[in-house]
């Protein structure tokens, strides 16, 4: 069962949340050694919570839209009094003193919490092999990544472990793994999902969205973490009052809808031929859906992965500034403070997280910041007016989520710019901050998924979803 | 133009450690060199666009300044937060001597 009809079994009393949460626990005792989505399965807690929803639905109380639905949360988000890891050294065994705003709008509405779940260190990654934890294993074939950053999530929810899960997409760390597992994910509009409690990568770029088995229960979650937060400053006020619901029109069809096929990340190198015409399939699909569907050039997205290696780093390295061994997690002794910080930080942070440091330090430095970061803002600017000019002839833009399937564990450890490439199709969405999604579109011929990725302009998430659940509809046969 | 790869010195990635507090082993340090040159000369493509005249993006959406209500409120609990310190004394987290200060 999914989630929305995991939702409406539990709120109609057809089934109890507890017996739903059992049937979740019993798959995770069975594959979780195997597989390692999880940095913690929160067992005892989800069967209290599932025993209250039962009983508030015996009161004849309405637990809400995701009533009994077991969801798992990437361990960068704030949970009182639970472990939150971000996959690192530096913060094992802190425990949060709040919640993040996603955490408890999801459990207001019903949800119920069976653990947090695996990513690389701080988010930076593209495979989950950045974990301090060890890496997660793809469901589809344990020998293969689950892509990153949320491979843990992605992974907890192609193994039917959760229903739902949340991620946080910085660079396509949502959608990436999404495509790599076969399953639906959402990076929605900069500002429209919360932030506070998340724990920050890059400010500017990260965004949480949901997981999901199709593409109506990923708006059904969307719909329950979105909306404006007076504890975010970056919070859009008009979310969602003055947006279209994506749940409203999904069965609305694409009729009359301009879809562009973008050039940059569907026939760019590196992308393997089996994803590019998945891609051309999913344009077809939707052409004889009554779309109209043309190639585009968005130019500057070919810089877009450039760009963010400068930007990303840059902000992580004034975020991550904050683990110093003072306030919370790991101390490594030293004489001064200055030793101190220096000791934790080499000490608690991993190798990817240390890069990125020291990358993002260097760009910010004097003499280079207008070289590296300076000029990074500019083309950040001119991939914003190229977007926008393809939206003046276009609805929504289609292409590749990852420019390969799931590739094989070790494969791209060694080199770290060959793990970036991972992004290439992913980035310009979050330089752009509007909202794109991956929907499982066809295998290739060993039967690894594939992800469609459709974009759409800042706040039309709902046309976005339409185009999304007609490509579900669709059914990939593009192999 | 630099050789591909040399765009950063051993020293330079020494200096930017210092600045950044992260007390490198030599090898780390001898490996980022290597790596942060290759990384570099990727992202050293932005130049290759003509950027003169563009103003920078540094956030997606347009931000005004956003204020609260000036009303008290609760906020965390001290002892909630001081519980998750690696050291603290009387209500305050407890840090090594400062350089330079007397012990």
């Amino acid at each position: 069962m999914n989630a929305t009809e995991l939702a409406a079994a539990v709120r109609s009393g057809e089934r109890s949340a507890v017996e739903v949460v059992e049937e979740h626990l019993s798959r995770i005792d069975a594959r979780e050694g195997e597989l390692h989505a999880f940095n913690l399965v929160m067992a005892d807690d989800a069967r209290a919570a599932a025993a209250q929803i039962d009983a508030a639905v015996a009161r004849g109380e309405d637990p809400g839209p995701l009533a009994g639905v077991p969801v798992a949360l990437k361990d960068n988000m704030c949970t009182r009094g639970l472990p939150t890891t971000c996959s690192s050294k530096i913060l094992d065994g802190w425990k949060p003193p709040y919640d993040a705003t996603v955490v408890t709008r999801l459990r207001d509405a019903g949800a119920v919490f069976v653990g947090k779940t695996n990513l690389d260190e701080f988010a930076m990654g593209s495979s989950t092999e950045n974990s301090a934890f060890g890496p997660t294993r793809n469901p589809h074939d344990p020998s293969r990544v689950p892509g990153g950053s949320s491979g843990g999530s992605a992974a907890a929810v192609a193994a039917d472990f959760a229903a739902l899960s949340l991620g946080s997409d910085t660079g396509g760390s949502i959608r990436q793994p999404a495509a790599l597992c076969g399953v639906v994910g959402v990076k929605p509009t900069y500002g429209a999902v919360s932030r506070y409690g998340l724990i920050a990568f890059a400010s500017s770029l990260d965004q949480i969205g949901p997981f999901a088995t199709t593409v109506a229960d990923a708006a059904l979650a969307l719909e329950v973490i979105w909306g404006h937060d007076p504890l975010d400053s970056t919070s859009i006020g008009s979310v969602p009052s003055a947006i279209e619901s994506p749940l409203a029109v999904l069965d609305r069809g694409v009729e009359g809808l301009r879809v562009g096929i973008v050039d940059e990340i569907t026939l760019a190198e590196g992308i393997a031929p089996e994803v590019r015409a998945a891609v051309e399939a999913a344009g077809l699909a939707l052409e004889s859906a009554g779309a109209s569907v043309e190639h585009v050039s968005v130019p500057s997205a070919e810089y877009g992965l450039s760009a963010y290696y400068l930007i990303a780093p840059a902000e992580a390295s004034s975020n991550l500034a904050r683990y110093d061994g003072v306030r919370y997690g790991l101390r490594v002794d030293g004489e001064t403070v200055e030793q101190m910080n220096a000791a934790t930080r080499d000490c608690g942070f991993g190798a990817e997280v240390k890069r990125r440091i020291m990358l993002g330090t260097y760009a910010l430095s004097t003499g280079y910041y207008d070289a590296y970061y300076g000029t990074a803002q500019r083309v950040r600017t001119l991939i914003i007016r190229d977007f926008e000019r393809a939206y003046e002839r276009f609805d929504v833009l289609l292409g590749a989520t990852s420019p390969t399937v799931a590739f094989e564990l070790g494969a791209r450890t060694a080199d770290p710019l060959a793990m970036y490439l991972s992004d290439v199709c992913t980035v310009p969405s979050n330089l752009s901050g509007d909202p794109a999604m991956s929907v499982p579109f066809g295998a290739d011929a060993a039967g690894l998924p594939i992800g469609v990725q459709v974009l759409a302009p800042a706040l039309q998430e709902a046309t976005m979803f339409r185009v999304a659940a007609a490509i579900e509809a669709a059914k990939g046969s593009a192999s | 133009m630099s050789e591909p790869g040399a765009r950063i010195t051993r020293a330079e990635v020494t200096h930017v450690a210092r600045l950044a507090r992260l007390a490198l082993t030599d090898d780390e340090a001898d490996s980022l060199t290597r790596e942060l040159g290759v990384i570099l000369d990727n992202a050293a493509r932005v130049s290759a666009l003509d950027t003169a005249g563009v103003p920078p993006t540094a956030h997606p959406v347009p931000l005004v300044n956003v204020l609260r209500a000036d009303v008290p409120k609760p906020c965390l609990d001290r002892d909630e937060v001081l519980s998750q310190a690696p050291a603290v004394e009387d209500g305050r987290f407890l840090v090594p001597r400062i350089l330079g200060e007397e012990p």
